[in-house]
């Protein structure tokens, strides 16, 4: 499971990081959202990995830490709410540069004209 | 009663935040007057806090009681308390400044602005890790509606970037926080400095694997050189007020560093790697940001550029380390943000008697108010560049008192010609607004009172922090003392907690 786990956490992060460094707003925005993904999961991971315990208290001699359960409670919801933000900003951008580049160019340097 | 006060600076700004979100209807003079009387009141506490902390007292506070290493634990010591009243003067400066007319191009300025002094106190106060990184949130989400008020080309397009780049900085705080919490099991820092002086072979790999992505997190909070290409555009942009209070965001970073340096990887393995990483970034944001002051073709821009050459300054004097140094730092600190914080507000005043020709460095017309003008911008160039007669000067040569050996032969030239670029490019700046614009005269702009008292406040500092030099020097010595012996901190936060025993028990389960 450890190897599954680290292993789809790894390409959501990849594909996270390689959207967010593409030009048009709206592939950074899912690239953020991806990224954020990828951090949550890790997160939930680093109270270990368990299969058959229970939740909080339970019938298990070893319950899962709730710590990071809560940790990734707290970040999904300001995830949640930034992504709100930043569609909104992209929105206002393009309305006010002109374009959805981040910089406000009107094409991607190679473009046909 | 009184061992709940630590609590205020985080609720006077939460509650007058909700107080003006609600009342959002009422009129620009009510809520001015509101705004205005939370910051004086945020300076009161705070004042009355570094008393307490002054006389060596740490306050802890347990939230809802639960104790430490389970519940959320605020601590004020002397650098929470210096932190905290430099935040809420520069934030009186800033919100006197705004009420002049800045306040009223968008909505809920004042508002956010509590929202953020809320998330900067907080930050300050707490003592937990992912409490920290909670109100890094909240001070960056009100940065962002803050940096964006009153909209404009410029602004959105500066604001997206931010944005973008402070989400993925977040993204990377939060595993930082994941590999430290799977290595040590708390996110408490004084049970994980102590678990960190604890730990063995293979957990040291991850705990320095964290610790240096939380550096990096920081340091894009403080515009370290790699990682600072947005602050300049950021900064200039942004309406002159929140610049103003922007100038402490950058010093947050370097409290973080300075706290988790301090507190929970102090004389580790990890506190080499920190710091070879700091000296070096530090010294290269002071060369680079220095040629970026003589290149500025804006006030603004440069003002931005100066912040940076304090930043880089201020982190060559972390990784130094040694006692006197984190002294001298401290002293340094507050001059700077105060007189960064200044500049941006003149930079502004200058902008509206211009004209169209705003704050770039090009021959304009007269400026209406050239001598109160000129007689302000004096000052803040001279106290910015770190000349003589004020504190500048003073908490420059306190650091480089502190630097020995060969750190001596990098830090002397890099600081003194910095400074010296910083003279050349204000000296500039100032011939060009107050002599070589002599033609016409724009009867517009005039610099209202409230503009005139938010600046005339935060440039009081220099002078008075060279009055008071051997106070404020001596009260930054004791903090760098008390930075220097984290046990006492740990002692008090786990001693006193009765749930000790159950502290010591560690997590079952697979690290991963």
């Amino acid at each position: 499971m450890e190897a599954l786990f680290s292993l789809v956490v790894g390409v959501l992060t990849a594909s996270g990081i390689y959207l967010l460094l593409r030009g048009r707003t709206f592939p950074v925005i899912i690239g953020l959202a991806l990224l954020g993904y990828a951090v949550n999961l890790f997160l939930f991971s680093t109270g270990g990995l368990n299969t058959h315990a229970a939740a909080v208290i339970g019938e298990s001699i070893t319950p899962s830490d709730p710590l990071p359960q809560a940790l990734v409670l707290t970040a999904i919801v300001i995830g949640f709410a930034m992504t709100a933000f930043v569609v909104i900003l992209a929105i206002r951008a393009r309305s006010e540069l002109g374009s959805d580049h981040v910089d406000g160019q009107s094409g991607e340097a190679g473009d046909a004209k | 009663m009184s061992q709940h006060l630590v609590t205020l600076p985080i609720l006077i700004p939460m509650i007058g935040a909700l107080a003006l979100l609600l009342f959002n209807q009422a009129s620009d003079t009510r809520r001015r007057q509101l705004s205005t009387a939370l910051c004086v009141a945020q300076v009161l506490v705070a004042a009355w806090l570094l008393a307490v902390a002054g006389g060596g007292q740490m306050l802890f506070y347990a939230l809802g009681n639960w104790h430490a290493p389970f519940g959320i634990v605020l601590m004020l010591d002397r650098l929470s308390a210096l932190m905290l009243i430099l935040t809420a003067v520069l934030a009186l400066g800033s919100v006197l400044f705004a009420c002049a007319g800045e306040d009223a191009r968008g909505t809920n300025f004042h508002g956010l602005f509590q929202l953020q002094l809320m998330g900067l106190n907080g930050a300050f106060l707490t003592g937990d890790m992912f409490n920290l990184f909670v109100f890094f949130e909240i001070t960056l989400l009100a940065s962002y509606a803050l940096m964006m008020h009153g909209g404009g080309k410029e602004r959105i397009g500066a604001g997206l970037h931010y944005v973008i780049l402070n989400l993925a900085g977040s993204a990377l705080f939060i595993v930082a926080l994941g590999v430290l919490y799977g290595a040590t099991g708390t996110l408490n820092m004084a049970d994980m400095a102590r678990r960190v002086a604890q730990m063995s072979g293979d957990q040291t790999a991850l705990v320095t694997a964290g610790a240096l992505l939380l550096i990096v997190v920081f340091s894009l909070k403080a515009a370290l050189l790699p990682l600072y290409f947005w602050l300049p555009r950021t900064y200039a942009a942004a309406p002159a007020p929140v610049a103003a209070l922007f100038a402490i965001m950058t010093k947050l970073g370097l409290y973080a560093i300075l706290r988790v340096q301090s507190l929970i990887f102090a004389d580790t393995p990890v506190a080499e790697a920190i710091i070879a990483w700091l000296w070096w970034a530090g010294l290269a944001t002071i060369a680079l940001a220095a040629v970026g002051v003589l290149a500025a073709r804006d006030l603004r821009t440069l003002v931005a550029y100066l912040v940076l050459v304090s930043v880089g300054t201020l982190m060559a004097g972390t990784a130094l380390g040694s006692i006197e140094a984190i002294g001298a730092l401290l002293y340094y600190l507050p001059h700077t943000t105060l007189i960064c914080g200044a500049l941006y507000l003149i930079a502004e005043m200058i902008g509206q008697q211009r004209g169209k020709a705003g704050t770039r460095l090009v021959r304009a017309r007269r400026l209406y108010q050239r001598h109160l003008l000129g007689g302000m911008f004096l000052v803040a160039a001279v106290a910015v560049a770190g000349l003589p007669p004020l504190a500048g000067a003073l908490g420059k040569a306190l650091l480089m008192q502190a630097a020995e050996g060969t750190a001596r032969l990098w830090l002397w030239p890099l600081l003194l010609l910095a400074g010296l670029c910083a003279l050349v490019a204000m000296s500039r700046a100032g011939s060009v607004f107050f002599w070589a614009s002599y033609k016409g005269e724009v009867d517009s702009g005039r610099v209202s009172r409230p503009q005139l008292a938010g600046v005339l406040w935060l440039l009081a500092s220099a002078p008075l922090l060279v009055a008071f030099a051997g106070p404020v020097s001596g009260y930054a010595q004791a903090t760098a003392e008390q930075l220097a012996e984290p046990q006492a901190v740990i002692a008090r936060v786990l001693g006193e907690s009765p749930a000790l025993q159950f502290g010591q028990l560690t997590i079952e389960g697979e690290s991963p």
